[in-house]
């Protein structure tokens, strides 16, 4: 095994993985879990092998091969790719731990097309966050919406079908619509689409094109649900819980804002657009982001939903944190990115455990259920403490380091939005932590129920003291990330 | 072997031509299915070793009956022609392997040698366009492959193939016909047939006026063979009453090789003669090939006729082959090539796999497949591979060719930004049109499901050739440097014989 | 008197346009397939006429035949091989029509098309086995039904 590139492993683990679920599920719905289980276990223990190497100053890459001359499928990790390789595999395990508990509690149909599917997701997951130019990346992101499409439309009941024909038609036309064209502009502009540190466009084109082609770039990763083009993301709510943990915290919306930032601090460079006022529309598309999501969150009464909105809130934290375009902010947006998935991964289970358990999806009905359900209530609490930014929880991390890099440049904006947006994120997270604790259980749909299977529960206890353990233990991460702001030497 | 390579041109034609009066003699059917597929294999390695040696010599030519053009026909393989070769050869082959099990479902048993002969009347004229570097030897061929092509299209099992193909006959007759009268034309300014005497004698020519006309006869005849927006009335009737095997051979062939022709024609021949032809060349067929990826797409995606929807989109794949064309350089040309390459895999793809849906359902509309995916999984993948590639996603062969496409469009400065729009646009729509199909296949409750209908999967005999289609539209989409470089080496000829 | 000299070439441009006329306004399929052949026999024409050399004979060379004047032998026999494509080309023409005559009971292109619409519309009365090869399907579930 060691002869073979840790990269090409990270690829094929999952791949291979997704074939040994699919037939382990002919012959036994436990052998298929283990298998799941395994193959999470083997990707993470994988990955993290290659992070002390990067950590290091290393820079591992791998030529696959040229599609055509120039265009060539390379690997090539750098720090926010090892990041977010690291967390998705991480996440995996927990999420496996967890989708165990919850679609054999809730009992639903094509339990193996749905391992599967997973663990193509997270093939081309892996792909993304490794990837060495803009064509590899493009390549696995495409693979990441067509994979996770027949996770988000399980059900198959026609409202899920139509939701999920939402997802597919936004990223797909996005991708093809805006991201292609700006790939190939970026090719034919600078010959080639490699992820330099400190770009590959300057000296290429200037002016007014640069905001536009920056425009291509964020509005064609549909998957960074910036304003207006978020509506998949709510519209993906009908999906298992476990499916919309991995929409907001372990892939897609992560690979959205990943690439968002991959392409500032890769193909633009930071100072390259730092001196560009055309670019500067972009802070303020994510503040209104950030404004109008939070306020949109604040009226919804389905739990899921509000979360779904949450999330849209926070990737353009990510992108905003990136579009500051200074050091410690770009360290920021990357410290977001982990926080935000411990946090919001901690929400969902918490959402998934309470509709397993209880059936209730809406707010009002949430009250005194922490009576019930207090380990995951617990949960749900750190996790809501954690989107608002408060200590001690992972939230406090990133939101402290963007704000560092927004007075960095006296960048009011970016402050102003902060502070809004952490009031706004308190005004719809804490009635309901106040509800489930400490209101009474309404008398009309009292159902007696317990905690959330097991497996639920252990998963969402794992993520919720992993969100407390990175306020405490952040170091490597920072260690990491600080390298994307300074050429090493 | 090498003693044969120099006679490889002529062997393309002659060995399907020569094995179609023997296959009607043939009594049994799965004897004349054998011979023919035989034949069509066999064209497939010459083709293959054809583009072995194209690569190895360049352009390969041959004199039939060793008489020196003019005065003799010459055959000539350059990287264009080779390319094509192997779309012809491969369809042919596919369509043929699928054949086995789907033909018996739709022509009668003792008719079955001659609807095989006329296959291999059809392979025969489609190479020999090719392999011909001669204008009237062209038309003949043309002719040939369009004669045979309209008897296996009246073969389909719905009587609706007849006026369909009356119709085809009449146009396509038509087209032919203007075609002969730009070559009398020409001839009577030059005195050759030749292509390449053509050209040289076209530059001692005085009087442009009757090359210009000729060149308008040419290209508007040609259109009307390759279904151009819009010429293209006779495509979608022609192809949805056809028999499932001979749409899957003629979508993805016939009418690539009209568009052959007419680029061949107006680039080896006018180009290099008439003053400003690159700009009318391009006005001409720009504005046709955007209507055509618009207007059809949007047919398409309102159409609930399976087969007419994969139709329609040909007329707009067409348009992005003509698009590419239009642009008149080097990276326009490849993509233009490659397209013809890539889509003739694609809509291979999505064809074999309906052939294998028409197994168990005898109505190919979109009502009637609602979860047909369960029973036939293997089936329905195959088709959202070939719509993937008809998308353009990434990692399928469909993709290579859009990106060089939209890398061409870049460069033309003013008109850069609206063709990728048009592209993307089209792109779009095709999502449309192929997802309705997924998702209704996939989703939807059986519930339009015809009584009476068995559903269950189709046997590996027609699964085989459908999943090897399915690998092509991965394989070139991953690994594309033979089409590309092909492609490449044909758009730089082309490019060579500009003004 | 120059134009009235060219008088061959009028009389193809002129058979050249009857036909296609023919073909694209009339209805009738054997009305279309006459005006398909006037459109192809106004090209031989066109070729016939071009290789005429003033004062030439058949082109056969004698013994003593020096400076005779031959007319063009080429175009001939292209058009004799054009002329064997739209023979072909009528005659499958025309079994398309009798074919056609024999599943609809009409050659009028506005009737057939009524006929088609309906069976569109009402989705029932599935068209009989038309087959160019003469019928072959096995019947379906549909045609029983109905």
């Amino acid at each position: 095994m060691s002869h073979i590139d840790p990269i090409l492993l990270a690829l094929l683990i999952p791949a291979v993985g997704a074939l040994a679920i699919g037939i382990a599920g002919r012959i036994n719905d436990n052998l298929r879990e283990t298998v799941t289980l395994v193959t999470a276990g083997l990707l993470a223990y994988n990955v993290w092998g290659i992070a002390p190497e990067v950590l290091a100053g290393g820079r591992p890459g791998l030529k696959l091969f040229d599609v055509v001359p120039g265009l060539e499928i390379a690997f090539n990790i750098e720090p926010l790719g090892m990041m977010f390789a690291c967390l998705a595999s991480g996440l995996w395990i927990i999420n496996s731990i967890y989708s165990i508990g919850y679609m054999r509690g809730n009992k639903e149909k094509h339990q193996t097309r749905f391992y599967i599917f997973f663990a193509v997701a997270l093939t081309a997951t892996m792909g993304i966050a490794f990837a060495g130019n803009l064509f590899t990346l493009f390549l696995f992101y495409e693979a990441l919406t067509l994979s996770t499409y027949p996770l988000v439309s399980h059900k198959g009941d026609e409202k899920t079908v139509r939701s999920a024909r939402v997802y597919l038609g936004i990223l797909l036309a996005t991708s093809i619509g805006l991201l292609l064209p700006a790939i190939i502009w970026t090719y034919s502009l600078a010959g080639s689409g490699d992820f330099v540190l400190g770009g590959i466009l300057e000296g290429h084109v200037s002016g007014p094109t640069i905001g536009l082609l920056l425009g291509l770039f964020v509005f064609g990763i549909g998957k960074g649900a910036m304003m207006p083009i978020h509506r998949w993301l709510p519209a993906a709510m009908v999906a298992p819980t476990p499916v919309s943990a991995l929409l907001h915290a372990v892939a897609v919306v992560k690979a959205g804002v990943f690439a968002i930032t991959k392409v500032i601090v890769y193909i633009f460079g930071v100072d390259f657009l730092f001196a560009e006022p055309s670019s500067g529309w972009l802070l303020y598309a994510a503040s209104f982001t950030i404004i109008g999501a939070s306020l949109v969150a604040l009226q919804q009464t389905n739990l899921k939903r509000m979360l779904a909105y949450s999330t849209i809130a926070q990737l353009s934290y990510v992108i905003m944190a990136a579009s500051i375009l200074k050091p410690l902010a770009e360290v920021g947006a990357a410290v977001h990115i982990v926080a935000h998935a411990f946090g919001k991964i901690t929400l969902f289970f918490a959402a998934g455990a309470i509709y397993v358990a209880s059936h209730k999806t809406e707010l009002p009905q949430l009250a005194g259920i922490g009576r019930r359900m207090p380990w995951t209530m617990t949960a749900f609490t750190i996790g809501a403490l954690s989107m608002i930014g408060v200590p001690p929880t992972g939230g406090f991390v990133s939101k402290w380091y963007i704000l560092a890099g927004a007075f960095q440049s006296d960048n009011y904006v970016a402050i102003t939005t902060i502070i809004l947006s952490t009031i706004l994120n308190a005004a719809y997270f804490l009635p309901i932590v106040y509800m489930a604790w400490f209101a009474r259980e309404p008398e009309q749909d009292r159902v007696e129920h317990g905690e959330a299977p097991l497996p639920a529960v252990i998963a969402l206890t794992i993520t919720a003291a992993l969100t407390i353990l990175f306020f405490l233990f952040n170091a490597p991460v920072l260690e990491l990330e600080r390298q994307i702001v300074e050429i090493p030497q | 072997m090498s003693s044969w390579t120099p006679h490889l041109p002529a062997l393309q034609v002659v060995v399907p031509l020569m094995t179609a009066p023997l296959v009607v003699l043939m009594g049994d059917r799965r004897l004349a299915w054998a011979m023919t597929t035989a034949a069509s294999l066999c064209a497939l390695a010459i083709a293959i070793a054809l583009v072995g040696e194209v690569g190895e010599q360049g352009t390969m030519v041959y004199e039939m009956g060793s008489w020196a053009p003019p005065y003799g026909i010459a055959l000539g393989v350059d990287a264009m022609s080779a390319l094509l070769l192997l779309v012809v050869a491969g369809a042919s082959t596919l369509g043929l392997l699928a054949a086995a099990t789907s033909v018996s479902t739709e022509v009668e048993h003792q008719r079955q040698p001659h609807f095989y002969a006329a296959w291999l009347l059809a392979l025969a004229g489609l190479s020999g366009i090719l392999v011909t570097a001669d204008a009237f030897n062209i038309f003949v061929f043309m002719e040939i492959s369009s004669l045979s092509a309209y008897i296996l299209i009246a073969g389909g099992p719905d009587r609706r193939a007849l006026p369909a193909v009356f119709k085809y006959l009449a146009m396509g007759t038509i087209g032919a016909t203007f075609y002969l009268i730009g070559v009398g034309l020409v001839y009577m300014m030059t005195g050759t047939l030749n292509l390449a005497d053509m050209e040289q004698r076209l530059a001692d020519v005085g009087d442009a006026e009757p090359i210009l006309v000729a060149a308008g006869f040419i290209t508007v005849g040609l259109a009307l063979k390759a279904a151009i927006f819009p010429l293209h009335a006779w495509l979608p009737n022609a192809y949805t009453y056809a028999p499932n095997v001979v749409t899957v051979f003629l979508a993805a062939c016939a009418t690539k090789i009209s568009i052959y022709v007419l680029i061949r024609f107006d680039f080896f021949v006018f180009q290099a003669n008439l003053t400003e032809h690159d700009w009318q060349f391009s006005y001409f067929l720009m504005p046709l090939a955007v209507l055509g990826i618009l207007i059809a797409s949007a047919v398409a995606i309102f159409e609930s006729n399976l087969k007419r929807l994969l139709a329609w989109s040909s007329v707009a794949q067409i348009g992005y082959i003509i698009l590419g064309a239009s642009l008149i350089s080097v990276t326009g040309l490849t993509a233009s090539m490659l397209h013809m390459f890539n889509h003739s895999i694609a809509k291979g793809t999505a064809f074999l796999a309906l052939t294998c849906l028409a197994l168990s359902i005898s109505r190919l509309e979109l009502k009637n497949i609602g979860g047909i995916a369960k029973q036939m999984p293997w089936t329905m993948a195959a088709f959202v591979v070939g719509g993937l590639s008809l998308i353009g996603v990434p990692g399928t062969a469909g993709f290579i060719s859009k990106w060089y496409l939209i890398s061409a469009a870049l460069e033309m400065g003013d008109l850069a930004l609206p063709l990728v729009a048009v592209i993307l646009i089209g792109s779009v729509m095709a999502v449309i049109y192929v997802w309705r199909v997924v998702e209704t296949a996939y989703f939807a409750k059986g519930t339009g499901v015809v009584a009476g209908d068995t559903i269950r999967e189709a046997p590996l005999a027609i699964l085989l050739p459908t999943w090897i289609a399915v690998l092509l539209n991965i394989w070139f989409g991953l690994a594309p440097s033979l089409p590309v470089e092909l492609s490449g080496n044909a758009a730089e000829l082309l490019m060579g014989h500009l003004r | 008197m120059e134009y009235l000299g060219l008088y061959n070439y009028w009389i193809a441009v002129v058979l050249l346009m009857t036909g296609f006329y023919a073909v694209i306004a009339k209805r009738n399929m054997i009305k279309k397939l006459i005006g398909l052949s006037l459109f192809q026999a106004a090209v031989f024409l066109l070729y016939i006429t071009m290789d005429k050399v003033e004062g030439g004979t058949a082109p056969i060379f004698t013994a003593d035949g020096a400076g005779q004047i031959f007319s063009n032998p080429l175009p001939q026999v292209l058009i004799l091989t054009a002329i064997v494509v739209g023979i072909s080309t009528t005659a499958l023409g025309l079994a398309i029509v009798v074919r056609t005559k024999e599943e609809y009971g009409s050659i009028e292109e506005d009737e057939i098309q009524q006929m088609d619409g309906q069976e569109t519309d009402s989705n029932e009365g599935s068209p009989k086995n038309s087959d160019f090869f003469v019928s072959a399907r096995k019947p379906r579930a549909e045609d029983r039904n109905v």
